[in-house]
This record gives structure tokens, sequence and C-alpha cells, in this order.
């Protein structure tokens, strides 16, 4: 029987990185929130890789941070390992990776999450969404409560349908053995959504005392403290280490010798695998010419032995699985403590989506996630912080927030999701971003913390301690423009001499100096021409010095992006009556009903020919009007 | 909105009294004006009203001129275009309209596409809605003509060529986004590859350029001079090369005062040839302006015809006149080799103009003229690859785009190793974008299908 149970705002569906997110923003922004889990044991759940951060993931955790979101912090919390990785290859590309503890992760956020005033938590399976072209009005759980509300978030992960196959063992389950949500996908194609499935899969986890580690290479973490959160404490911390092993060809003849046992070999697994998270089983067929592959074994947390196997992603049989990891130098002996699995799901097809991540179907139904085809914890959570500042800008009846291309990671995230056909679950990489070098982890605050405060999340003690940060960068920029030098300088001249730096020819300014790539900001320090700063202040003048003339270039592309990107096309086209498109792109355009020229100029399928028609029908209207 | 200032020859293809190239768009004025020099100094194309006409030279990046043009300006909204419009009249022929248009295009204006002046001139709202609906046919027909293009010139030869530039720098752009991308299962890029790749696509580059110079000269020809002291036979040869009586021939020096153009054809090349008044110092003024004339025609031209006379001997004139040669696109032509006496010999050309290629001849008994011609074809095509290597028509526009990712592509190649691996990126992405020009596709994406297809990564 459906009883009424309350009235809410905003509902999320779906208590992962993407569900946490969206309920604490939605919550933080005013709005009455309830959060819903199939399982309150596993919020924040990592069913995957035990890290956060990367290339591109770690800029988008600094995104979220500045905005008012909880991943960074949380990390940081959780973190028992963090390097920064890629360093050498430039400023932009630079990231930072933590690995961290699953169950603290969880914990941490469960605690958070408590805490937080406005928001709920319900322990339910959501089988129903209540709505019509007006706009949701309800959910209702599988023990009959009915929740009204304004706004739904749907962040159901890989939950929706999931199937488990490990060789031939093939059950209907959620991640890590969770139950799966079989009718919500029901209830989502009733309100017209398109669904599409998906595949990945996750490496068998072993036990560290049967781990022989002298056969390994240690892999620690940075010794210099770091940090994703501008927030967290920045001190040293206990880390625990990641080892390096490999497979054998011995590895790669028991899977060759198995591989009619595996089930993206036999067809049992339909849906398409990510290419760059591929199974074990993929590599070995696909680049049959390399007689190993790195294999990284790293810890779950500090209070567990679990550790997972990096790199060995696999559906074969359970047996195989165990013959495979007993190949491996270091594993002869090992214990398989949870055995790998695919787990294929249904998604959203995300084209069907505004920028804001809201359906275009119902008005107020939001997904995010996972459920959009994505992959990755940080993409997850990035999605889930715009979706629930969406529902509750909606619910506020205030502007939406979209990010551009050419202001944050998650910008190009959801452009991508939404324009571009994806026949794979979609990761980020820097590669996909055009102004790369603009869009940097550590400039991720200056770039986005005025609109999260705009919005309402990013609180007092962020916005001063980021007033603070910009105050004292600014003033430390300018001394550095006005504090000038001539060639007669002794001091300078013999500092240049010391760092083998050519003599002074011009007057020239402390900035410029800078520019110089054996010259380094510490220096200037030391020799008492710059006053002394926190390190991410002389970070920052440091990237800006010696990277303006490529900075600059960057710029000067986003403004020519940015010109076609204003041209906003009117919500009520018809583009039935634009004159001269061709039918494919009257068709994409149709279906994704771009905001604007620069957006409808990324949709696969409209070439440059019909913008031009596009410019000119937009004109006539304007000037009929 | 504002629009990007364009610029094309206006006025049909082929020979006609005079060409116009229009050059429509918020820095036409300033731009053409920066390649302009006034007939009377002190006049200047900013300061012109609409509608008004100046005279003067549109001059090349040393301030040599080029053509003689007349120029028309419009001031916005009264153009057809209702931008700031200027209309170059320069002389008729391919070759002087297309080199001043290259002249404008070096300033930063890019190459207007067929019906764009239209265009602008319908968002500036100088057309109705039935006009505009024929701007977009022409768009539209432009689509798929430019889509016939690009398949016929991917089809078959030429488009070997072709990928094989785009697939070197998508697999140097791979190698770098795959480091980045993926710094544990990659590791450092392999920077050694990265020069050779980038040092195969400049090859590739510079052999699609000379094909594409090799075919702009059976397109539109190229200058050739004919020069030598007074009566040593240039008219005459020049009436031998057209097969017609124009030139007068006289045996008095300096007979021929002006410059005399005439429209050959070489070896199946276009030639446009000037014989050039005698070039000597001379107190008199008619003769000073065609000498001056010469020098200016000696400077554009891409080969000279130096011809002695033999019965002569080397004379100071003579020599004087080589000074104003550049050596390395000169042919002589030892005239009246016919007749007994012979001032001149191999040895005595060596010692004077030594590593010059040298014909022995008559012009008045037809002797060595055609190995006179072998060796004009030779040296024009010389350094633009052989026959039957490359074939590539390419616009104006096409030229462009290979020239700037020459020299792209070469800042990169010498920063390499220098910079960052992200700053880099950018350079290749720019590369990249260029590309993308000639062939209509995002190269960008590219890259990134072939890290997945190339690299073997994952967690």
């Amino acid at each position: 029987m459906v009883y009424d149970a309350g009235s809410y705002d905003v509902v999320v569906i779906g208590a992962g990185h993407a569900g946490c997110e969206a309920a604490l923003a939605a919550a933080r922004m005013g709005c009455r929130t309830l959060l819903s889990t199939l399982s309150i044991e596993h919020i924040a759940l990592m069913p995957c890789n035990p890290s956060v951060g990367g290339p591109a993931k770690a800029q988008v955790v600094r995104e979220i941070d500045a905005l008012g979101g909880e991943m960074a912090i949380n990390t940081d919390k959780a973190c028992i390992q963090m390097r920064m990785i890629n360093t050498g290859k430039g400023p932009a590309v630079q990231a930072l990776r933590a690995q961290a503890d699953k169950h603290q992760y969880h914990w941490a956020m469960v605690d958070t999450l408590l805490q937080q005033p406005g928001l709920d938590l319900l322990m339910a399976e959501v089988e129903k969404i209540e709505a019509d072209q007006s706009g949701v009005a309800a959910v209702v759980t599988r023990t009959g409560a009915r929740y009204l509300c304004k706004a739904v978030v749907v962040t159901s992960g890989t939950y929706l349908k999931g199937r488990i196959i490990i060789g031939d063992v093939i059950y209907d389950g959620g991640p890590n053995n969770q139950v799966p949500a079989m009718k919500l996908s029901q209830s989502l194609m009733e309100l017209g959504l398109t669904l599409g499935r998906f595949k990945t899969g996750t490496p068998p986890r072993i036990n560290r005392r049967s781990v022989d580690f002298s056969k390994m290479i240690e892999q620690p973490g940075d010794e210099r403290p770091l940090r994703f959160s501008y927030l967290s404490p920045l001190e040293p911390r206990q880390q625990i280490s990641c080892w390096l092993t490999h497979s054998t060809p011995l590895t790669h003849q028991i899977v060759m010798d198995n591989i009619h046992r595996a089930p993206m070999f036999t067809g049992v697994i339909k849906g398409r695998g990510p290419r760059y998270c591929p199974s074990f089983e993929d590599k070995v067929v696909r680049f049959s010419h390399k007689s190993s592959h790195q294999l990284f074994i790293e810890p779950e947390g500090r209070n567990t032995d679990e550790m997972y196997v990096q790199g060995l992603n696999t559906s074969l049989p359970e047996d195989v699985q165990l013959q495979v990891l007993r190949s491996i130098p270091g594993l002869e002996n090992v214990h398989m403590m949870r055995t790998g699995y695919a787990i294929e799901y249904d998604y959203v097809i995300p084209s069907q989506l505004k920028l804001s991540l809201e359906t275009r179907v119902i008005p107020g139904l939001f997904t995010a996630g996972q459920v959009n085809g994505t992959s990755g914890y940080e993409e997850a959570a990035g999605q889930g912080l715009i979706a629930g500042i969406n529902a509750a800008l909606k619910v506020q009846d205030r502007e939406v927030l979209i990010l551009k291309r050419s202001e944050a990671y998650l910008g190009v995230l959801i452009d991508d999701l939404v324009n571009k056909e994806n026949d794979e679950p979609y990761r980020l990489l820097t590669s996909r971003a055009e102004y790369r070098l603009l869009l940097r982890q550590d400039n991720a605050d200056l770039r986005l913390t005025a609109k999260g405060r705009e919005i309402g999340l990013v609180d007092d003690v962020r916005w001063e301690a980021f007033s603070l940060k910009l105050d004292r960068l600014e003033a430390a920029k300018k001394q550095m423009v006005e504090t000038t030098f001539t060639p007669g300088d002794a001091k300078m001249t013999s500092f240049l001499a010391a760092q083998n730096s050519a003599p002074l020819k011009d007057r020239i300014s402390l900035w410029e100096l800078l520019r110089r790539p054996e010259i380094e900001i510490g220096q200037l320090v030391e020799q008492g021409w710059l006053e002394e700063a926190p390190p991410d202040i002389l970070e920052q003048l440091e990237i800006q010095s010696k990277y303006e003339g490529y900075i600059n270039k960057q710029r000067e592309q986003v403004k020519k992006f940015e010109k076609l990107e204003e041209r906003r096309i009117p919500e009520d086209i018809d583009y039935g009556e634009v004159y001269g498109l061709s039918n494919e792109a009257l068709q994409k355009l149709q279906a994704i009903r771009p905001r604007s020229i620069g957006q409808a100029s990324r949709i696969s399928g409209v070439n440059p020919a019909d913008i031009n028609v596009l410019l000119i029908n937009l004109e006539k209207a304007r000037r009929k009007s | 909105m504002q629009q990007e200032t364009i610029a094309a020859i206006a006025t049909p293809p082929g020979e006609g009294g005079i060409a116009i190239i229009r050059v429509s768009g918020s820095e036409a004025i300033a731009k053409v004006g920066a390649i302009f020099k006034p007939r009377i100094k002190d006049r200047a194309l900013n300061q012109l009203h609409g509608y008004q006409m100046i005279l003067g030279w549109i001059v090349d990046d040393q301030g040599q001129p080029i053509d003689e043009c007349l120029l028309a300006v419009m001031r916005k909204p009264h153009s057809y275009t209702a931008e700031d419009t200027v209309e170059i009249h320069c002389h008729g022929g391919v070759l002087a309209a297309r080199q001043c248009l290259e002249q404008v295009l070096g300033q930063g204006i890019r190459e207007a596409y067929p019906g764009e002046f239209t265009q602008q001139a319908y968002l500036n709202g100088r057309l109705d809605a039935s006009q505009a609906e024929a701007v977009i046919e022409i768009i539209r027909a432009r689509s798929k003509k430019a889509l016939n293009l690009a398949v016929k010139q991917l089809s078959g030869y030429n488009s070997r060529y072709i990928h094989r530039l785009e697939d070197r720098l998508i697999q140097a752009a791979a190698l770098i986004e795959a480091s980045i991308d993926f710094p544990e299962e990659v590791g450092e890029p392999d920077y050694e590859e990265i020069a050779r790749l980038l040092a195969e696509v400049q090859h590739h580059l510079g052999q699609l350029l000379a094909a594409g110079k090799r075919a702009e000269i059976y397109r539109s020809g190229v200058k050739v001079v004919i020069c030598g002291k007074p009566n040593v036979g240039k008219s005459s040869l020049l009436n031998w090369l057209s097969g017609r009586d124009r030139a007068i021939v006289t045996e008095i020096p300096g007979t021929t005062r002006d410059i005399i153009e005439e429209y050959v054809n070489i070896k199946g090349i276009p030639v446009r040839l000037i014989d050039t008044a005698g070039i000597r110092k001379t107190e008199d003024r008619v003769e000073a302006i065609g000498v001056q004339m010469a020098q200016q025609a000696i400077s554009e031209a891409a080969l000279a015809i130096f011809l002695l006379d033999i019965t002569s001997g080397i004379t100071l004139e003579d020599e004087e006149v080589f000074h104003s040669l550049n050596p390395d696109r000169t042919i002589i032509l030892i005239n009246k080799d016919d007749l007994v006496e012979k001032q001149i010999d191999h040895e005595r050309i060596q010692a004077c103009f030594p590593g010059i290629p040298v014909i022995f001849g008559s012009v008045r008994e037809e002797q060595g003229l055609n190995e006179l011609q072998n060796r004009v074809e030779a040296m024009i095509l010389s350094g633009l690859g052989r026959e039957g290597e490359v074939e590539m028509l390419l616009s104006a526009r096409q030229q462009q785009i290979l020239q700037d990712c020459q020299e792209h592509i070469e800042s990169v190649s010498e920063i390499l190793g220098q910079v960052s691996l992200d700053c880099l990126a950018v350079e290749i992405s720019e590369l990249l974008e260029d590309m993308s020009e000639l062939t209509g596709k995002s190269l960008k994406a590219d890259a990134i299908e072939r890290i997945f297809r190339d690299f073997c990564i994952g967690k």
C-alpha cells in the first residue's frame, strides 16, 4: 500500500559519489533534501580502485572543492598515500593522486551527511518516479512510502538492472554483490527516457599476508605533505606503499588456454566495455606482442589486509583468476579474497540531457554519475555536484549553473556527454580539454570559488581564506611587476652570474626575470627581492609568470571560442522551419536542442555549412521580431 | 556582430583589362593601407572618404611595388557588404591579381569563401530574406562542392601524401597525450620519435608546397626577363619566342625604351616575357625611367635570360648588367654564335660569370634556342620536385595553410625538448587544427582514438 511519507524539495536516488555531492549541495543551498540509498552501510562505496585523482580527475576534484563540494575534503580525511604525478611534464598536466582507505572514506562521508542540516538519509529502494511533462511530483519506494518533491536527482550508478558475470556464472547484482535496482529502469523508460547498456569490470582482491613483496618494487607516496582541498590542513601523514609487479608469459598462456571460457569472447557480455579500462584478457589478446603487463598492488585501507590488483580487471572464471594470480611474481601463494567480475547495467543515454543535467523530457528530473554512462568516482562526483546545484536552483527558481569548456573540466565533461556520441563509458582525459593550460589543478580555486560563493555553496570560512589568498597574490604580482633592475645593478649581476643566467641588457622587472627557465621563485625570496609567502602563492606566481606566453595564447583561443558560445539559440526554436539544414543536422539539433551556436557546432553530424545556415536563419528571425 | 576581414578576387578568372580584389571587414582599410604606397606622398588610404579613389602601388614586404593599382574606398555601411571595403583595381592577368591577393592575405586577412561577401551583406542587413535564401543555396552548393573537391583530392594518388602528413602528426600527438593521460602505463614520451615524426611532416609539407607551386606555375605562369646591353638581340629573341614581330628591331642602340611584354608559352609553361630597356647610365630622362622599370622587372622575375654578343666580347657594360641580376636565377645566352668574329669562349665566361649556365647560339639562325627553352623550363621548375611525384593543385588558401604549417612546424622543432609537454601539446594541437582546415575533419579526436589503438593502457 502506498502511503504519504513526507515532502521534500529535492530527492536524490542513490548515495554513491554522485548522490552524496548532489544531496549535500542541495541541502547546503537550503533545500529540504532526502537522500535515498539501497544500503546505508555502502554509502560512498568505492567498489573498484582504492584511489582518487590522476590526470584530469585531480583537476575535477579540485574544481569540486572550489565550488564547495565534498570529495576533496573527504579524500584528504581518508588518504593513506598521496603522490604528485606527471611532474616535469608541465603545470597543466600535473595531477595529484591519493590512495584512499575505503572504509574511512565511507565513514567520513556518512558522518558529513548525518551532520548536514536539512538532509535526511533513507534506506529504501525507489521503484518509481511520479512525473509528467509539467515536472516531477513524487518518488515511491518498494515498501510503499511516497515522498512528494519538486526535483529528483537520479544517481543510481551501475545498479540499474545490474548483472554480474564471472565466467559462466551470471546473476543479478549491483557492484560488490549489492542488491541491484530492478524496477527503476522501467519507471525511467515510462517517463520517456531511452536507456542503453554498458559493461565495466573490476579485478580480484588478495590478502596482504599471502603476498611476497620482496619480488615487487615499492611505490611510496611523496614525502612532502599534499592535499586536495584548499581547506584541509597541510601536514605530513603516515603513508602506506603500493607495490609494482607484472604479468609473465605464463600468465598470458593461462589466459589464452582459457580464452574460450571468457565471457567477452563467448558472447555472454554484449555491452561495450571501456577501452581505457580493458579487461586483462582483452589486453592479452589485443596486444599479443607484449609479453608482460604492469600490475600495481594497492592497499584497500589501514585496517584491512585486502589489496587491490590494479591492471587485472577480469570476468574469467574464478578458477582461472586464481591460476592467473599465482603466475605473477610475488603472488605464487596468494589467497584470493574477492573474485573479479564484469558488470552490465542500464544507463541513460546522455544526449537526452540539458547542459544543466536536467532531462529534457521531464522538468525537474536530473541524472548524474555513472547512470549517465560515465566511469570514475571523480566524474560521478562532479556531475552529482552540478546536478544537485541545478536541482536546488530550479526549486529556488534561479538561473541554472553551466560551466563552459573554457572554465572547467566539469564543463568539458558535461558538454561532451550531451553532444558527443559515446559507445563506451566516458572517462575524462586531459586531452579532451581544448584549453588545458588554463584548466589547471593549481588554479581551480581562482577559476571557480567566486561562482561557488554566488550559488551559496562556498561558506564564509572558505570565502575568507580564498579572498586572503587572492589579495596576497595580486599584491605580490604587483610588486613583481613594479620591482625593476637595471643592467648596472651589482647584486643582480652577481646573482645572475651565480645562476648561470645571461646578464641584463635592459631594465627588467622581477616578473619578467622569473620567465627565465633557470630562475626559480624561491631564489628571489632568498635574495630578499620578494616577500616570503605560502607555497601555493609562490607556485601560482611562478606558473603565471613562466607560462604567460602560452596562457595568453590559450586565452586568445578562448575569446574566439566564446564568441560562438555567446550566440544563444532561442529555446523555442522550431528546427523544422529552418530553411536549408541537412537532414542529419536537423535530427540532431531537434534531439539535443543546443543552447548556443557553439554547442551546436560540437554536435556530431552538424557541419560548418549547417552552422552558417543556422546563423542566417537566426538573424532572419531576430530581424522579424 | 563584428565581421572578420575577408578578401578575394571579385572579377572572373582569366585575362582582362583589370582585375578587382575586394577586401571587406573592419580591418580592410588599415591592413590594405599597410601594403599600399600612394603615388602622391602625404596621401594615405585611411584619409579617404567613401567612394574616393587613389592611385599607387601595392608593395611587397620590402616595399617593392608588385603592381600599380587604383584603390577605391567604401566606408561602412555604404558598401555592398555594409562593412568597410577596399577594392583594389590591378592590372588584368592572373599573375598580377594573384600576387596582389597573396600580399593582402599575408596581412592576416582570410580568403573569402564563395558567397561570403553576400553573406556579410546579409548579416549586416543589406539583403532581404529571399536574397538570404539564395545565399544559403550558395553555401549548400559550396559545401557540396568542397566535399566533392575534398573527396577528389583525397582519392587515389594524392591522398597518400595528405594522409601520410596527418598520420605522422596524429602519431606525434598520441605519443604526447598518452604520456600525459596515462603516465603509469606509458611513462615519458619518446622525444626522439616525436622529433622524427615532425621532421617527416616537414619533409612532406615541403613536397606538397613544391607540387602546389609547380601546379601554380602551369596555371598562372611566371615572369621571365630578357636583359643585356643594347643591340645584343633582346627584341629578336622576344620576337622569336612569341612568334611575331612586336618589338622594334633596329641597329640603333636604345631603340627599345619601354618595357615590352609578351605572353609566350615555353614547354607548356605560360611565361610573361619582359624585354628590358638597356640598363646603363643615361642622361635621357625617358630612358632613365625605362631603366628603373627594368630593374624592378628583374627583381620580380623568376628567371633572367642574359644575352651577350659574341662579337663584342665581355664589356664593362655587360658586367654592370650582370650585377643587377640574381646569379641563381640567370641563364646566359651568347648570341650571334653564327658570326665568324668570336670574342667570347667558355674559359672567358667561366672567369667572369662562374657557375652560370651558358648556351651558345644565334637568334637569327635559330641555333641553340631549343636548348634555351629546355634550360628555362628546368630552372623554373628546379627545387619543385619531379613531375609525377606529387600532383596537387592548391588554392591560395590551401597554399597559405601549408605554408603556415611549414613555418609553425619549424618553430616547434626548434623548441622541442625545451618547453614542457603541456605547452608542446598546445603547439601540436594548433598544427592539427591548421591541418584540419585542409581535410575538414577533427584530427584531435583522431589522436585520442590513436592512443587507445596504439597503447596498452588501463588499470
